[in-house]
């Protein structure tokens, strides 16, 4: 007991790109809406920052059902980045997270290099704290994965869109690359603020009995634990390439995992799917988060980022 | 207010081949102010490598003894492991879910009930919402395979209950509309639960009968809150959430009216 009460609180803050973020522990975007659903059951005020769903210029309809299948130890999604558009997002979804003391990062997709900028545009003088550009969704066909995958493009987007982003911008990894040192170096160069990954990983589910694909898009983006031991890996390699900050994320299912991310590298953190396991288990993250740091008698939590080498 | 609570098993039997009842008792101070016919839970299994909980629909509740009755046919590894619980095991579960049936566009009415299936279940609640009504008059039409009948005794108590099996062994052969069609059953509104096909049937009955219908969609879910958009189904408006024409099955619905939803 008096070992306890002899130590601070620690300072669970941490700073991506000059913002202030109470926590490292953010939601990973598409899997907490806009932050309504899960208020219900987490008080956002306790995060380090909502992380959107991806808006794009106009509304998406997204792909056909079935949109989501299980896997072992994981998902499969292949949503199609269904949104209401950029002015639907800013009347609704924004209005209401301004209503909390929490960081707002604004997701942005498109097709085309022309659709994210319109989009970064309008964002310009609204209430987002930082932008996370999605140059990494498997399951929309046009444009968008060619950013991602191609070192030479995300240079230039990113390039592109720096020049008129008024938010720091963290650019969206796909993990379906060769080389993710590369691609975090190609954003750097472009002038991101910070790199956030893993996406998902393209997979694919058949249906033995029906003999067909489980999702209506065939291939899906893998989320959960299943995909957590790449997502480190990738985090400590995209790590010793840049840098700029790191949000770690892919599989995150508890303040443990939160921690393997930040030795590995990252900054702060993200719950993506285990989300829809657990909705309490944002919270859970950062409560566990900070019972490491007093258990190891660390005092910031940014001792942690890339501890490991 | 949605919650993931750990109820406690408190029967678990089958009913018919494959089907199963489980009764799960909510704990002290945890219960739902309200739930309505036609809204649903998703239940998780105690297997770790399994995330979503499965979207499984009420079936009875009782707010007296807090006990909620889940009927479901063990289709999958997910919902057989639920099948295998045991009475005084845990179940963690999110609820409860969903819209539910608007009693209040029922009220007073000959309601017919259609449940094809394990789209059964749910009638049972909604049967017996609507015996408790003044002037509300029920009349269900249940299809099953064959002869392993369930819920027939629980039916029966709310109003007519009339059967069809697809090998005819019991009542008309055939399907719900089958039946429908050989008693000459009339109707002021239909409430419907199974496969699509029968929704899709549903839908043109009512529409020839002039009659709304009120069916309930399925869809692979994974959050079950309206958040990632997994379930939706097709509207023939714009949705006032989604600004498409989608709309989520587990918010918006799962209870639609046929005229709002392209099937």
């Amino acid at each position: 007991m008096r070992e306890a009460t002899c130590r601070v609180k620690p300072d669970m803050s941490v700073n991506i790109a000059g913002v202030e973020l109470k926590n490292p522990v953010m939601t990973a975007s598409g899997t907490f809406g806009s932050g309504m659903e899960y208020s219900e059951f987490v008080d956002l005020n306790h995060l380090g920052a909502v992380v959107t769903k991806g808006v794009a210029n106009k509304p998406w309809e997204g792909n056909p059902t079935p949109r989501v299948a299980e896997v072992y130890g994981g998902m499969l999604n292949a949503i199609g980045l269904q949104n209401p558009g950029i002015d639907v997002f800013i009347e609704r979804d924004l209005a209401f997270l301004k209503q909390f003391d929490t960081k707002v990062i604004v997701n942005v997709c498109g097709h085309t290099e022309e659709e994210y900028l319109e989009v970064v545009e309008r964002l310009a003088d609204e209430a987002a704290d930082m932008l996370e550009i999605n140059v990494s969704c498997p399951n929309v066909k046009q444009g968008a994965i060619q950013f991602g995958q191609d070192p030479k493009c995300l240079t230039d987007i990113t390039a592109k869109i720096k020049k008129i982003a008024r938010q720091p911008v963290i650019m969206k990894l796909t993990p379906n690359v060769t080389d993710i040192a590369e691609m975090a170096r190609a954003a750097e160069a472009g002038g991101a603020d910070a790199v956030s990954l893993i996406n998902t990983i393209t997979g694919m589910k058949i249906d033995i009995e029906k003999r067909s694909f489980v999702l209506a898009n065939k291939t899906g983006g893998l989320s959960g634990p299943a995909i957590k031991p790449v997502a480190v890996r990738m985090v400590w390699q995209a790590a010793q390439a840049v840098k700029i900050p790191i949000i770690g994320m892919g599989g995150i299912a508890s303040a443990e995992d939160a921690v393997e991310f930040m030795l590995a590298g990252a900054s702060a953190v993200a719950v993506g799917a285990m989300n829809f396991h657990d909705p309490y288990l944002t919270q859970k993250v950062v409560d566990g988060m900070e019972q490491y740091l007093l258990r190891h008698n660390i005092q910031t939590v940014r001792e942690l980022t890339g501890a490991v080498r | 207010m949605k919650k993931k609570i750990t109820m406690t098993v408190t029967d678990i039997r089958s009913l018919a081949e494959g089907v199963f009842s489980m009764k799960l008792r909510y704990p002290e101070g945890d219960m739902p102010k309200e739930v309505r016919p036609g809204q649903f839970a998703g239940l998780y299994t105690n297997d770790p490598s399994k995330l979503l909980p499965r979207p499984i629909s009420i079936c009875r509740w009782d707010p007296e003894s807090g006990e909620m009755q889940f009927v479901f046919r063990a289709a999958g590894a997910g919902t057989a492991s639920l099948a295998a619980q045991k009475t005084g095991d845990k179940v963690d579960m999110l609820g409860i879910l969903g819209n539910g049936y608007d009693l209040e566009k029922l009220a007073g009415k000959r309601v017919l009930l259609l449940g094809g299936g394990i789209g059964i279940p749910p009638m049972v609640e909604l049967a017996a919402a609507l015996n408790g009504i003044p002037g509300s008059e029920v009349t269900a039409v249940m299809g099953y395979r064959d002869s392993n009948l369930f819920l027939t005794e629980e039916l029966k108590k709310y109003g007519n209950l009339l059967i069809a099996t697809e090998d005819g062994s019991i009542g008309t052969k055939g399907n719900v509309l089958d039946a429908v069609r050989e008693n000459g059953v009339t109707a002021d509104a239909v409430c419907a639960c199974g496969p699509m096909p029968m929704l899709r049937a549903v839908k043109k009955f009512a529409r020839e009968q002039g009659i709304p219908a009120y069916i309930s969609l399925e869809e692979r879910m994974a959050c079950g809150v309206g958040a990632c958009l997994g379930c939706v189904t097709k509207t023939v408006k714009e949705d006032g959430h989604s600004r498409v024409r989608n709309a989520r099955i587990c918010t918006e619905g799962p209870v639609f009216d046929a005229e709002e939803v392209e099937i």
